[in-house]
């Protein structure tokens, strides 16, 4: 089981979250405008790395709020924790 | 390669079981191949024996970064069925239920074959409107498939527990030509095959970059044995399909999690079938070692670790001490995960690709063993003729853009 450090909460266990999947994923903004490809970008394809990623968990039964995170999926190790709004932390310089 | 018969078992049992040969060579890799498949797991050492057996293509390597059957193939709890719900998932399961019914002897290798029924569970009304549609699109699409009451499910799998539960079971859908086989043996089954018609399996070979020539097309790929020139290229690598197609610049609509299983102490024969519950996610079968063969969820996040947390099996513990209450006191022997890749609707991708030369095969997220001899069948097909046989032309990676899904992902819920 994985302890998450929430940004707002500090370390629970895994089963208060909820994985919300690739992390900085922009709707596209003109919708009118943007072909097939991206849409299908935006829709469907994922980077699914073997190593950091950036990705999203929402601490339902705590705050309840999102935040985003950097993992290693290789190890399943966090490298850090942020809030939505902010850059991701370079792996180098993330809290292990 | 010598035959597998009863004489020949004979023989050799007598000589004290000495005298049994490599069933496949292991050959070092050459320098050219018509076809190279990457991923030596069940889904690739079977295109590679169709490839030879029907198709003539001869000259084929099968690279394997660690030992064939060792990823999913060796992972999955071995249940096979084909009742889906679309027309397109129906067919293409089915051909895999007809191959697997001759298998063995195609093969001429035991693979412990088993049509013992695959019992699925309805435990609400929704369950029995899902499980009773379930049963009139199968049977519409020639796939068999009936409705039971309680009381048959009960008569047809006698320990499990219909009433007097959290959930009562309220009827089930029972695919009798379902079941099970041995997954080790269907790896080394078409191992043993393509490696008798010409085929090289090349184990602790892994893949690190695809060659592209200057048009684009696959020329070749770079492995930690040295590299190979092909123009022909499958990649059949489960849950690090998308680590190999980003070599050659390609992004697929996948996301690999790991998926829990575990295995029982070994009893006598108790469990006549398979159980299958959506609703409390449950999945069961004996083995014919006599462990009980538990399938557990995917864990909630994507990784590469071939491990997941103990609340997952545990949960699915639960719901099988709920439906069969003798096993309460059994014990657990061993817990593993394997990394299945999951697409956006749950169906796999068995195609082309936009890369002149390069093909895939994935997607078969948590449900890709029972489809073994058909994705491996068609995806040869694909491979030989560049193009898809009738049967996988709907399963394209091009669907996802062009909307044509195959939703089997609101269709199955979570066990596939």
């Amino acid at each position: 089981m994985l302890l998450i450090q929430c940004p707002y909460c500090g370390e629970r266990p895994e089963p208060e979250f909820v994985y919300g999947g690739q992390a900085h994923i922009a709707r596209p903004a003109h919708p009118a405008s943007t072909s097939l490809e991206e849409w299908t970008d935006y829709l469907y394809r994922r980077d699914n790395t073997r190593g950091v990623h950036a990705e999203r968990w929402r601490h339902t039964h705590g705050c309840g709020r999102f935040f985003n995170a950097l993992r290693d999926t290789g190890t399943d190790r966090f490298l850090a924790t942020y809030r939505v709004g902010e850059r991701p932390p370079e792996p180098a310089d993330a809290r292990s | 390669m010598t035959p597998f018969s009863a004489l020949s078992l004979l023989r050799m049992g007598l000589r004290g079981q000495r005298g049994w040969q490599p069933q496949w060579r292991s050959p070092d890799p050459k320098s050219y191949y018509d076809a190279i498949i990457v991923g030596g797991g069940g889904h690739g050492l079977g295109t590679a024996y169709y490839l030879a057996r029907e198709h003539g293509i001869t000259n084929v390597a099968v690279l394997e970064k660690s030992w064939i059957g060792g990823g999913n193939t060796g992972r999955n709890t071995t249940i096979i069925r084909s009742n889906y719900l679309f027309a397109e998932s129906a067919a293409l399961y089915d051909h895999a239920l007809k191959l697997w019914e001759g298998l063995s002897q195609a093969l001429n290798y035991n693979l412990m074959f088993s049509q013992r029924g695959v019992l699925m569970l309805a435990h609400t009304v929704h369950d029995m409107q899902v499980s009773q549609r379930h049963v009139h699109a199968n049977r519409a699409a020639g796939v068999d498939n009936e409705w039971l009451s309680p009381a048959e499910a009960h008569a047809f799998c006698p320990p499990l527990k219909i009433d007097d539960i959290r959930y009562p079971v309220l009827g089930a859908a029972l695919q009798r030509r379902g079941g099970t086989a041995r997954h080790d043996a269907v790896a080394w089954g078409y191992a043993r095959g393509a490696d008798a018609l010409g085929v090289d399996i090349i184990e602790n070979c892994e893949v690190t970059g695809i060659r592209l020539g200057p048009s684009g097309a696959v020329e070749g790929v770079d492995t930690t044995r040295g590299p190979i020139r092909t123009q022909r290229l499958g990649v059949v690598a489960a849950g690090h399909s998308s680590v190999i197609l980003r070599m050659a610049g390609v992004r697929l609509p996948l996301e690999s999690y790991p998926l829990q299983a575990l295995v029982s102490e070994p009893v006598k024969p108790v469990f006549p079938c398979v159980v299958m519950s959506n609703t409390i996610h449950a999945y069961i079968s004996q083995s014919d070692k006599g462990e009980l063969v538990i399938g557990a969820g995917t864990d909630a996040y994507t990784s590469y670790t071939q491990r997941g947390a103990l609340h997952i099996p545990s949960h699915a513990l639960e719901a099988i001490c709920e439906l069969f209450p003798m096993f309460r006191r059994l014990r657990m022997l061993r817990n593993w995960g394997g990394i299945v890749d999951v697409s956006p609707d749950r169906s796999p991708i068995i195609g082309r690709t936009p890369v002149p030369g390069l093909y895939v095969n994935c997607g078969w997220g948590t449900g890709g063993f029972k489809a073994t001899p058909g994705s491996a069948h068609l995806f040869a097909w694909t491979m030989a003729h560049d193009e898809p046989h009738p049967i996988n032309a709907p399963f394209t990676l091009e669907r996802f853009r062009d909307g044509t899904l195959i939703d089997e992902a609101a269709a199955a819920a979570v066990a596939h």
